[in-house]
């Protein structure tokens, strides 16, 4: 098993350094002028030219043989080397730092995407299990409707349509942003999840705020695992249902209750831990989204900012860094596959 | 055709007439409720979306009517409104936007839209997905191991993602996706659905999807590579080309359709969501996403027709790809029971 892990460890550098080369490639054939970008258009050749020298921009981008500096002082080497030391340089647009954004940004899409994912779980689990107890039955078609629909609708629609109604229209929870102007104003997180920052600074109000904003955002991202989640326990559930040991257990009359939850579900989870581990991609994709709907400040927000202003270190880190987390996080829910299903076999 | 599947008669019958795989598989298709209503929904959008410029003529950039702002759908309003606004019960039934326009019609033409840019995007990721696929399950070596590891890398991304930076890469004054569309803008009719924003979200969509569809024929080739059939016709001198394009191709046919199909859902809503931030068709065209873009404002102002419709539209057409998709799998490959 330690084996095993070491080497998916391992495994991953390549993939990484296949990330950031394609995402570099990428965004250099963006065409536009990040100097011309910050200076605005009156700007002097002269200032033009200072400003490339100062980003780096004057390099070549892979490999230099003119013989006039070093053939690795280019603008792939120089990314490479700030992204291993974990400085990512300065946003083109606002001159700030960007691994203090980062920082800052990562927490708000981290509570959101986990939000997000709690409710997927407990309540695509909780119907697929009672649509697989009642199959056939009205609750059961009415779960696979709900599946279908729920892979169907545009994320950002269901946010724009309960914005209007939960918001706008019933007036039960605040339309955008983490939290309530009285409680932002002057509010140092601790770990930047604003609902554990409350509970850790002895604020429940303020986490209790927190709560009424990351609902909507939360559930909108939710839907699509959610359904896919309910779809592929219903359909585990009823495979092992139906095997001899749940019959065994049955007979020598087990509680329906403990034949269910001990027997069947525990059994039928495996399937479903891959299938949540394969929705992370769908979240941050979603959170983009999402975050964009409700003024959420994010990762999300934050690419979408650093493409409009063509900030290339923005748009560069951000992208990097949530394929890295992704590719990161689905090792992990392999690996934890691996460690609940002892039949898994390594080589 | 051979090695695909041999369908057992459904019941007993004395003399079954002979059909095809594809006879059989409409068949099935026709049978299941997902399917039918799959297909009914999928056909009816394609004949809106190829008529409806005949019903309705309809030019986005002329269209506005500013005495009309933001007004309700015309059946939710009392007599009295009516007869000041000189509406008639029917004439907006979806109400109208910031500028008067009737959003019944900018919805309908939002069909077209959306059509060709989900068939374009996902023939593009067939195409070279396939053409991917056969390469590397064919000659294997490390033209496989480089064909996967691209394949992976861009499977380990939040699709999304990958569409907005290809989407930003694509577009500006003279880039390669520029040119192409620019000789493409010059076949009649093509301007009425695409805009050059528009064709770059749809590429971007379209590379997205490339290895979905190179894994599919990729695991097809690599099955059927040392099949009898095959070892048979190499040994009668067939050529390698023929039989990958003869032999082996066809039998990936079936599991490429279903996903095709199923891959044509999450294109629109990849296309909407890109037009939704202000990355794929720029208004005034009526492309859903663009026009949910156009109603984020005015969901705070209590305009919940505005975006209501427009997304209603998605909804109801990927809702019928993803149907015909299910449909379409459990028709073509028997085996896989639910």
């Amino acid at each position: 098993m330690l084996r095993y892990t070491i080497r998916r460890f391992l495994g991953l550098i390549p993939v990484l350094f296949g990330i950031s080369f394609l995402i570099f490639t990428v965004l250099r054939l963006i065409p536009g002028d990040p100097a011309l970008a910050m200076l605005g258009e009156r700007a002097t050749p002269q200032q033009l030219a200072q400003i490339r020298a100062q980003l780096g921009l004057d390099k070549k981008l892979f490999f230099d043989f003119s013989g006039e500096r070093n053939v690795f002082d280019t603008q792939y080497f120089g990314f490479m080397r700030q992204l291993l030391s974990g400085d990512l340089g300065t946003s083109i647009v606002r001159r700030t730092n960007v691994s203090t954004e980062l920082s800052q940004r990562f927490p708000a899409t981290l509570e959101l995407t986990l939000a997000a994912l709690l409710i997927a779980v407990v309540v695509g689990i909780l119907i697929g299990i009672i649509a697989s107890l009642r199959r056939g039955s009205a609750i059961d078609a009415g779960s696979t409707v709900f599946a279908l629909i729920g892979v169907s609708i545009p994320i950002f629609w269901l946010g724009l349509m309960m914005q209007y109604l939960f918001a706008v229209n019933l007036g039960w929870l605040p339309v955008s942003q983490r939290l309530d102007t009285e409680f932002s104003r002057g509010f140092q997180g601790v770990t930047g999840l604003y609902v554990l920052d409350g509970l850790l600074l002895g604020r429940p109000q303020l986490s209790w705020n927190a709560i009424k904003h990351l609902i909507m955002p939360a559930i909108a991202l939710s839907t699509v695992p959610m359904a896919i989640i309910a779809r592929m326990t219903r359909s585990a559930m009823l495979e092992v249902l139906s095997q001899d040991y749940v019959r065994t257990a049955k007979a020598k009359g087990l509680r329906s209750r403990i034949v269910v939850m001990r027997h069947a579900l525990r059994n039928a989870l495996l399937p479903v831990v891959t299938i949540i581990g394969l929705q992370l991609g769908g979240l941050l994709s979603g959170a983009i989204l999402t975050e964009t709907v409700f003024s959420w400040p994010g990762i999300g927000t934050w690419i979408y900012a650093g493409v409009q202003g063509r900030d290339y270190p923005i748009v560069q880190s951000g992208i990097i860094f949530v394929a890295f987390v992704f590719v990161v996080v689905n090792l992990l829910v392999d690996l934890s596959y691996a460690f609940l299903d002892p039949r898994i076999q390594h080589r | 055709m051979a090695a695909v599947t041999q369908t057992a008669p459904r019941r007993v019958e004395t003399e079954r007439p002979q059909r095809s795989l594809w006879g059989d598989a409409w068949r099935r298709l026709i049978d299941s409720s997902a399917g039918r209503i799959g297909l009914a929904m999928t056909v009816l959008l394609i004949l809106l979306a190829l008529f409806i410029n005949l019903l309705l003529p309809y030019n986005p950039a002329r269209d506005r009517n500013l005495r009309l702002r933001l007004q309700p759908p015309s059946m939710l309003m009392d007599q009295p409104t009516q007869q000041r606004l000189k509406v008639d019960t029917w004439s907006y039934p979806f109400g109208t936007d910031e500028l008067g326009r009737n959003l019944f019609v900018r919805v309908l033409h939002g069909a077209p839209i959306s059509l060709t840019v989900g068939i374009f995007s996902v023939a593009f990721a067939v195409f070279f997905g396939a053409l991917l696929g056969m390469v590397a399950g064919y000659v294997g070596g490390w033209v496989d191991n480089v064909a996967v590891g691209i394949m992976d890398i861009m499977l380990s991304f939040p699709s999304i993602l990958l569409a907005i930076a290809i989407t930003t890469a694509a577009s500006g004054p003279d880039t390669f996706s520029t040119r192409i569309f620019n000789s493409l803008a010059t076949v009649p009719g093509i301007g009425r659905v695409l805009d050059q924003q528009l064709f770059n979200a749809m590429i971007a969509v379209g590379i997205v999807e490339i290895p979905i569809f190179g894994r599919i024929t990729r695991a097809t080739v690599i099955a059927l590579r040392n099949q009898e059939f095959v070892t048979a016709a190499r040994a009668t001198g067939v050529t390698g080309n023929r039989i990958l394009f003869r032999h082996i191709l066809p039998n990936s046919l079936a599991p490429l359709l279903v996903q095709a199909t199923l891959t044509m859902a999450t294109a629109i809503i990849s296309v909407a969501a890109l037009g939704f931030l202000g990355l794929g068709a720029q208004p005034p065209r009526p492309e859903w996403g663009t026009m949910l873009a156009g109603a984020r404002d005015y969901v705070v102002q209590g305009k919940w027709w505005y975006p209501a419709f427009p997304g209603l539209a998605i909804i109801i057409t990927v809702l019928g790809f993803n149907l015909l998709g299910d449909g379409l799998r459990d028709a073509l490959d028997p085996r896989l029971k639910r």
